[in-house]
């Protein structure tokens, strides 16, 4: 038996997603850029593709340039954007302390390189403010990159305010939505989004693909040469099966929307309600601004790892933001960053589920997680330092 | 990363968990912010460890590791338990993933932190091997 909520992580490719994948590698596996019929069907796949990923995201089909998934549309996304100010003299970028690693990585480089990034402070609710990106736009900056809902605790930012503000400024703004595509609605438009990634495996398609969207008139490098696939972009044949499957998943989630919402919303109440019953339990992040299957604890006096560990022996998947989890001496940045100390931070348990899950599995580890810490803190002597402080 | 069958099963099933009211040494060793503490407690008799236990707070490697470290030192004299090096519990647990080394340290340092308690208690004269033993931070740290 197997209980997967590691969903966060990654999803199992769903049965529309895999067969197109399975027919464009089979059937229609012309290269798009050949003149004979096969090539041209392939060409139709991809098209459809793009469009249908379009759709979704409220915007125009040559908007949509396709990636080996989230980690490289960010990289293009912010490299790309750091350029182009980069040639107005702009060289001030700003984002916030719990960024993915795509992007607080490329903006380490970006800073070796001379670029100035400030950071955001995120709040214990786990959001950003939006007063505090006010503050600190400059006649410099170049960029704005802030996620659109967090990996670790599942917070949503407050995206269309950012956006509306960045749009006032003049400032292009970039979001990272990988967790946020195919589980909330997403609407670049909507949202005044200038860039935007996504990935396919977040949402019941293939590893391996996501795709940037650039709004028109956005400047965007070329990011690999050596061809003209992706209008010229991102040379080298196009990864027909793997766009196929993403489209078709997006497509999917997209259409059940509020159904799959409506679900999970139902199974992450039935675990937040009976997780806070466990003493010395913290939720983290604000309890509503959030994705529907993302849920973060903090259990004092336990270590992450070993936590997962026992889950895992007792059928259950899940992650958590420790230190001996990420082979690191520091637990999650993300983490830290909402403000918890460390020794807090070491005991947390994501939990990441979503339609595909149910009720019952929500239950079991309702039944399973509270055995196991106790057993944990029975043998830790940070947990008896918190009961003989009567903290 | 993956565990070994030894690690997973000490882990499991950890040997000698948990305290000695009245015992002659207590070590413990680690902090929180790095995210492993171990607490051991050893009874001696006539400089033989004669029961050990442990907490442990930290991953499946610092659990692990305090069991193997108590199984080890169990029914040893005093002189053959300062031969014992974070190397040989290692080894005995089948290796670790390399990741996990610096927490398997603590294993060593809290024996002995737990035995230059025992002298201090007993007002006995250390041996030369835990005179000049400190917690090795950096080790930790590295
Ligand atoms: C917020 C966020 N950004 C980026 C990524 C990277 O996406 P990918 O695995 O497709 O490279 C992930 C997933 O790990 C993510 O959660
Ligand atoms: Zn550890």
């Amino acid at each position: 038996m197997s209980i997967y909520f590691d969903n966060a992580a990654t999803t199992v490719c769903g049965e529309t997603a895999a067969q197109a994948v399975y027919t464009a590698m089979k059937e229609v596996y012309g290269n798009p850029s050949s003149v004979h019929r096969l090539g041209q069907k392939a060409a139709v796949v991809l098209d459809r593709a793009r469009s249908d990923t379009a759709k979704v995201l409220n915007c125009e089909a040559k908007e949509v340039y396709f990636t080996s998934g989230g980690t490289e549309a960010d990289n293009w996304a912010i490299r790309s954007a750091a350029r182009t100010g980069a040639l107005k003299g702009k060289k001030h970028i700003i984002s916030s302390k719990f960024e993915h690693h795509a992007v607080l990585h490329t903006l380490n480089a970006l800073e070796k390189e001379g670029f100035e990034v400030t950071l955001l402070d995120v709040y214990s609710d786990g959001l950003v403010r939006v007063d505090d990106l006010a503050d600190a736009v400059r006649e410099d900056t170049a960029l704005v990159t802030i996620m659109y809902a967090n990996n670790e605790i599942g917070t949503v930012q407050p995206v269309a305010e950012i956006g509306a503000l960045c749009r006032l400024k003049g400032v292009i703004f970039h979001t990272d939505a990988v967790q946020a595509v195919g589980h909330i609605p997403v609407d670049v438009k909507r949202d005044n989004v200038d860039m935007l990634s996504l990935s396919a495996h977040k949402f019941h398609g293939p590893k391996g693909v996501g795709a940037l969207y650039v709004r028109q008139r956005t400047p965007l490098n070329i990011f690999i040469e050596g061809g003209a696939q992706e209008r010229g972009k991102r040379g080298g044949t196009e990864n027909v099966p793997g766009v196929s499957g993403l489209a078709a998943a997006l497509t999917e989630a997209n259409e059940r929307l509020e159904e799959n919402a409506a679900k999970t919303i139902a199974i992450r109440e039935r675990l937040v309600n009976a997780l806070l019953e466990i003493p010395k339990s913290r939720y983290n992040g604000d309890p509503t601004k959030r994705l529907p299957g993302i849920i973060n604890f903090c259990f004092e006096g336990i270590e992450g790892e070993s936590l997962l560990l026992k889950l895992d022996a007792a059928g259950i998947c899940a992650s958590s933001g420790s230190a001996c989890t990420s082979g690191s001496l520091d637990p999650s940045h993300v983490l830290l960053a909402i403000g918890l100390s460390h020794e807090v931070a070491h005991g947390s348990l994501r939990l990441s589920f979503n339609e595909r899950n149910s009720v019952e599995e929500a239950d079991f580890i309702i039944k399973t997680l509270p055995t196991i810490i106790e057993k944990l803190r029975s043998m830790s002597p940070v947990w008896e330092k918190i009961q003989k402080g009567g903290k | 990363m993956a565990y070994s069958d030894t690690v997973m099963d000490h882990f499991e099933n950890p040997r000698n968990v948990g305290k000695i009211e009245d015992a002659d040494g207590i070590g413990e060793v680690g902090n929180a912010r790095c995210g492993d503490i171990m607490k051991m407690y050893l009874k001696i008799d006539n400089d033989v460890v004669t029961d050990v236990k442990f907490n442990t707070f930290g991953c499946g490697a610092a659990i692990a590791t305090s069991s193997m470290a108590t199984e080890l030192i169990k029914g040893k004299t005093i002189e053959e338990v300062l031969t014992l090096t974070n190397k040989a519990v290692v080894e005995a647990l089948d290796g670790l993933p390399p990741v996990k080394i610096h927490c398997s340290v603590l294993a060593e340092e809290a024996v002995k932190s737990a035995l230059v308690d025992y002298y201090k208690r007993s007002g006995r004269q250390m041996p030369k091997a835990l005179q000049d033993f400190k917690i090795d931070e950096d080790a930790h740290d590295s």
